[in-house]
């Protein structure tokens, strides 16, 4: 998650003081990311650094103005045109502990999916249930902002409880795997559940 | 209160070789104000445990009672009574009668219900409206969307008092943005009071509900425990 380009992205709207920034990016990510005072100086503090932004005049009390550079408008632009990578999303640990009980032997499979699901749709109720509250057409601009964030969240949810449904009937049809085969160099060990050469043609 | 109530219901079908086991012995009770979501795969008893709740259909073994009244022991003719009074239905294959309008569609279990053709009417454009399709009342179904019907035939089965709204699958054409207007619209008539079974595939659309069951092979799970009702509030303040 890059506050970084989220400082930038507002100071491209216009000069900012820090507590400005912070109290800004809060409100338009419906503070789900709530952040320190110390990361946003310490943020804006590398981006000054590599001359993204500079400093333009205090308030008299110590607090500086910041105002983002041509190159810091070049690099906002570059962010909005560029996908985010699955490589830069942390690791799936669901997906990896499906892949390990559906190997190891004796672990229920479809307990598994189904206490995973129950926990998915708790998360996707309370994610609703905060949508419920807002009126369906949120007024301003900062509660559009946070629904967009909040939607995020809820196809994240479903999209897991998806995949969840269909790793159950994937499991359901493959049946349990045959006893492990001896190890490897003692012919051909293919998985029962996945097919064969023949059927794979 | 609860509206419905379903004590050990089993439903068969075929013998032999083909014999299926639809449900078995589910448990499930919806009260007043409450929205269940069921969920399963394909063939896993959902359209029948709806069928079965409104009286379209009846169990091989087991109770249903609605508001109250036994179903087995009402006989077709109060049956159908009690379904028309009090059950509203959204079918998995909507069921609009193509040779009357939007309007008339909704209008008619009012009418129905002796309610006069004026009444009637602007109830249906009320319900109309709600779901997004009051410019539409005067249309045939064939002149509408595949979504635009839905929303019609949901309207039909939320219009008047309806104490128990049975959906399978009222979301099925429609895309994110009219599905969760049609969630906000059945959420509404729960907050009302009344008490609401949907069947859906979608998780999204599940997550507006009170608790999520699912379906396996006709056993039901329950799967998310419901919202603290008012009582349990109190005892927490207490
Ligand atoms: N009239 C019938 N005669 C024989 N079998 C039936 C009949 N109706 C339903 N079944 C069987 O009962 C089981 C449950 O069917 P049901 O329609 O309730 O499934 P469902 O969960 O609604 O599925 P879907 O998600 O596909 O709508 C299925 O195996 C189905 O083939
Ligand atoms: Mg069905």
């Amino acid at each position: 998650m890059s506050i970084r380009h989220g400082l930038l992205a507002l100071l491209s709207q216009g000069p900012r003081y820090g507590y400005q920034l912070r109290a800004e990016f809060e409100s338009s990510t419906g503070a789900t990311w709530p952040l320190n005072i110390g990361q946003v100086y310490s943020t804006l503090a590398r981006l000054e650094r590599d001359e993204l932004v500079v400093r333009a005049g205090d308030d008299g009390e110590g607090r500086f103005v910041y105002e983002i550079t041509p190159a810091g408008e070049a690099d906002v632009r570059r962010w909005f045109a560029t996908p985010v990578a699955a490589a830069d999303r942390p690791r799936d640990e669901l997906a990896i502990k499906l892949a390990m009980a559906v190997t190891a032997p004796g672990v229920d499979v479809r307990a598994v999916v189904q206490t995973q699901r129950a926990a998915t749709l708790r998360t996707l109720q309370d994610l609703t249930r905060l949508k419920m509250g807002a009126p369906a057409v949120p007024a301003d601009q900062p509660d559009r902002a946070w629904r967009l964030v909040l939607e995020s969240m809820i196809f994240q949810a479903e999209a897991e409880v998806r995949w969840l449904d269909h790793c159950e009937v994937y499991v359901a049809r493959a049946g349990r795997p045959a006893p492990p085969a001896p190890p490897a160099g003692a012919g051909a060990a293919a998985e029962p559940a996945e097919p064969t050469e023949e059927t794979r043609r | 209160m609860t509206v419905l109530s379903m004590r050990q219901v089993s439903r068969d079908h075929g013998t032999g070789n083909a014999l299926v086991h639809a449900l078995r012995q589910v448990d499930l009770d919806v009260a007043a104000g409450e929205f269940v979501a069921v969920m399963g795969p394909s063939g896993s008893g959902k359209s029948t445990l709806l069928t079965i709740a409104g009286g379209l259909d009846t169990p091989t073994s087991g109770q249903v009672v609605v508001e109250g009244a036994d179903l087995g022991a009402l006989g077709p003719a109060g049956r159908s009574a009690l379904r028309r009074r009090a059950v509203g239905y959204v079918f998995q294959d909507l069921n609009l009668i193509p040779s009357l309008t939007a309007a008339e569609n909704v209008m008619m279990p009012r009418e129905l219900d002796g309610v006069r053709a004026r009444q009637a009417r602007r109830e249906a454009l009320h319900a109309l409206a709600e779901l997004g399709v009051g410019e539409l009342a005067d249309r045939f179904p064939e002149e509408m969307s595949g979504g635009q019907q839905q929303r019609v035939a949901i309207a039909r089965a939320l219009v008047g008092d309806r104490r128990l709204v049975l959906a399978d699958e009222p979301t099925g054409a429609l895309d994110s943005h009219t599905g969760e207007e049609v969630m906000r619209a059945l959420r509404a008539r729960c907050d009302a009071g009344a008490a609401c079974l949907m069947v859906t595939h979608e998780s999204r659309h599940a997550a507006w509900a009170d608790r999520v069951v699912f379906l396996r092979d006709g056993l039901l799970i329950d799967a998310t425990p419901g919202r603290p009702g008012p009582e349990s509030l109190l005892e927490g303040a207490s």
